[in-house]
């Protein structure tokens, strides 16, 4: 469909809607928008965003299948319960400002999470348009939405207003997604706020894990820099824990709350001969190198090293896993093999990143997993073997359970292996911090509200939740704030 | 906040040391513990680098390294009131520090750095301190006065025998395992070929022996896991698990290639930076 055909359309629905005749059935009738994006075999050799985003008539279009239904389910399906069906209305009568409005109600970063929500388990999954075509990527494309109404960028210059200084404190502890959120929701109640961050660069795993690609960097600092002009202050370098610990800004520096969210950070490995042959990474390191440290401009600028791939097997099937072989797509690789011992419907990651690491040229190896990994005499990888697997019956997290067929060995040659089957507990806080509360997988213990085991700290994301996304750890952030802003409240008429 | 160099020293042909700002490292690190630094904030590598020593009341830290690559030649270059602009730490557990009884510390090249803070520490719990110092060459051996105010002996030897006995530094503490008075605990610091040997001397005699591992790093916190080494057949972070571990579990094999893993590539950068730098030399 050409624009002006859009066009056209668009005009034909928004009168019929007027006269309040547009039914259903013709709101059924509205192709899904596709989202235009770089061709496939171009973008192999460029970390630059794939997707490209909507045009106003494929936003408005795509708001126009919304049925605008009363109970609202999308709504449910959000961890942060943004007003969806008000905000793809605004969009649909081409009131964008009100429909950004509407949407920071709720969540403070629509770029980031238009972008990398895995809207087909949330309020894609339970909107009655994809109900009624039994698929989540037929239903309204919520995410596209959002993300269309945050690339326009209407509040460019606006920061969220600050109430007068309380004179109490606030340390945030990394500044990924919870941190970002919790920092700027307390900072809105006037406390003085800082984040303290490990790395050198603030941005949290949407720095040096999800990929240019995927999330483009400038976004996210974007959002950095209102929190600077709000009067956040971000403090890079630091470790909580080793460089002050939580007891010592408590009790030292005179920090009344603090929010810890410094996510899972501490990768799984299988557990398998040869993973510690060359070669062989965690997903964190080789998307850390690739995205933090810019390793593909490495000899053209960049200090940082990274594995000069041909072959390269990459195991898991979440969206680490996804961003993990498409990085080596693009770092030059020429075949990248996605080993996962289930079955494409059992994986973890979003449909969206699936549909383009296939476009990619990504070999997918289901029901297969390494067992273990064969280096030469120089320690270097030079081949995984691998197991086949069949599916049995359902385990805790009503996954069917894989399960190796006996004698099914195999061997692939490849020359690097990209581990990506998630993280355990960073053990930093739990080494350091006395009285804090973990539970036996090292995850933080917190009630309803966020809080911890000890008075005035709170804690939110992956650290807590074991493996979150960045809607999950920027709900908690908020939640947190909210408790942390009535426990400072309550401190300050107490007097103490 | 970036870190000023407020003094620097050229220890011999391609080691340096350099006290920098760095006030609440200074304050907050112990023997045994390290930070990561980069020189500046696009572009540059992370590298982990042991503190040598720390000044809290001045605020800096004093930092020892060999020239070996891009970065460390580029560290190198650096002058008195440069500023480095990132360093974040103190990382990894700091040594045990007690009362052990006699204790033998040994230190090769630049390890000897490091080494420096724990063995002070370990002579101020009171332990009877024996310390074995090795260098390639005279000019390469350094800290040895330093050494010699804080050790009850001290044995110094170069490979060449340009200066103290020509031996490896596994002789003396072959040695030093045999006397009658066994030493109850070796530390050795140094290149990870001497680790490995020192590791072995001691196995013979039962003497338990604590390394300290420098591998390759990127966050230093635990996140990336590329400093990853055998302990016991069991993948162990160095960043966060060590960097010190017993000496008679490590898989040195591995970790030395480990270490090796970006040479080609690291080879190729300091060639391209030095190859630069003449140019800009000439530019002159």
């Amino acid at each position: 469909m050409t624009e002006e055909q859009r066009q056209e359309l668009l005009q034909q629905l928004l009168e019929k809607q007027k006269t309040g005749k547009l039914k259903p059935s013709e709101r059924y009738e509205i192709a899904p928008q596709e989202m235009p994006e770089q061709d496939a075999l171009a973008r192999r050799s460029n970390v630059n965003e794939v997707t490209l985003g909507y045009s106003e008539e494929q936003a408005r279009l795509e708001a126009m299948r919304c049925l605008q239904c009363k109970n609202a389910p999308c709504i449910k399906g959000c961890p942060v319960q943004i007003r969806i069906r008000d905000f793809v209305a605004a969009i649909a009568e081409g009131e964008y400002s009100k429909a950004l409005a509407i949407i920071k109600e709720n969540s403070l970063l629509p770029a980031v999470c238009g972008r990398v929500c895995p809207q087909e388990v949330q309020c894609q999954q339970t909107c009655t348009v994809g109900l009624k075509f039994k698929d989540p990527t037929k239903a309204v494309s919520i995410g596209r939405l959002e993300r269309f109404v945050a690339d326009l960028d209407q509040d460019n210059d606006s920061i969220p207003a600050v109430a007068a200084e309380t004179g109490m404190k606030v340390a945030v502890v990394g500044s990924g997604p919870g941190g970002i959120v919790a920092a700027s929701d307390t900072r809105r109640a006037g406390h003085d706020v800082t984040i303290f961050e490990a790395f050198h660069k603030p941005g949290g795993v949407m720095v040096y894990g999800i990929p240019e690609f995927r999330l483009p960097k400038a976004i996210v600092q974007k959002e950095i820099d209102v929190l600077r002009k709000m009067g956040i202050k971000i403090v890079p370098n630091f470790i909580v824990g080793r460089t002050r610990t939580i007891e010592q800004l408590m009790k030292e520096d005179g920090f009344d709350a603090i929010y810890i969210g410094v996510g899972a950070g501490l990768p799984r490995f299988m557990g398998i001969e040869g993973e510690s042959l060359i070669g062989v990474y965690s997903a964190n390191e080789y998307l850390t190198r690739a995205n933090l440290m810019k390793a593909y401009d490495f000899g053209k600028g960049a200090d940082t090293p990274i594995a000069v791939s041909k072959k390269v097997a990459v195991v898991g099937g979440g969206n680490v896993a996804m961003d993990s072989a498409r990085t080596a797509v693009r770092l030059g690789a020429e075949k990248v093999y996605l080993l996962y011992r289930r079955t494409e419907k059992e994986m973890p990651a979003r449909i969206e990143e699936v549909h383009h690491a296939k476009e990619e040229g990504i070999e997918f190896h289901i029901l297969q997993s390494p067992k273990r990994i064969i280096g030469n005499e120089e320690s270097h990888v030079i081949a995984v073997e691998c197991l086949k697997f069949k599916l049995g019956e359902p385990d805790e997290s009503g996954r069917k359970r894989p399960i190796p067929i006996d004698g099914s060995e195999f061997t692939i040659d490849v020359d690097t292996v990209i581990i990506a089957i998630g993280n355990a507990a960073n053990p930093l806080i739990r080494q350091t911090t006395p009285g804090l509360e973990f539970n036996k997988w090292g995850n933080i213990v917190v009630d309803e509200n966020c809080k911890t085991s000890i008075e005035g700290v709170y804690a939110g994301g992956d650290i807590v939740l074991g493996a979150a996304t960045v809607i999950l750890a920027m709900g908690q952030g908020r939640i947190a704030a909210a408790a942390i802003n009535e426990y400072l409240e309550k401190k300050k008429i107490s007097g103490h | 906040m970036s870190h000023k160099i407020v003094s620097k020293k050229q220890l011999s042909e391609n080691v340096f040391t350099a006290e920098v700002e760095a006030p609440l490292i200074a304050r907050a690190g112990k023997p045994g513990q390290f930070v990561i630094l980069s020189i500046n904030n696009e572009y540059s590598e992370r590298i982990p680098l042991t503190i040598a020593d720390a000044d809290a009341q001045k605020g800096t830290i004093r930092l020892i390294w060999q020239r070996v690559g891009k970065t460390t030649a580029e560290l190198s270059d650096m002058q008195i009131g440069d500023e480095i602009a990132n360093i974040s730490g103190p990382l990894g557990k700091p040594t045990h520090i007690e009362n052990l009884g006699t204790v033998v510390c040994v230190g090769g090249g630049i390890g000897n750095a490091p080494l420096l803070p724990i063995t002070k520490a370990l002579k101020q719990a009171g332990n009877k301190v024996t310390s074995i110092l090795g260098a390639r060459t005279k000019e390469l051996l350094i800290l040895e006065d330093e050494f010699a105010q804080i050790s009850d002996e001290l044995i110094v030897t170069t490979d060449d025998g340009s200066y103290g006995r020509k031996a490896l530094v596994t002789e003396p503490l072959q040695e030093v395992c045999q006397r009658d008075v066994k030493p109850n605990q070796a530390f050795a610091i140094g290149p990870a070929i001497m680790m490995k040997f020192c590791s072995e001397v001691t196995k013979k005699f039962n003497v338990p022996i604590q390394v300290s591992l420098n591998t390759i790093m990127v966050d230093g916190t635990g996140m990336c896991g590329g400093c990853r080494v055998e302990i016991d057949g069991k993948a162990n972070f160095v960043c966060v698990d060590g960097p010190e571990f017993d000496g008679h579990k490590v898989n040195f094999d591995l970790m030395i290639k480990r270490l090796d893993a970006y040479k080609k590539q690291e080879q190729n950068a300091y060639m391209q930076y030095k190859k630069h730098k003449c140019k800009i030399g000439l530019d002159n």
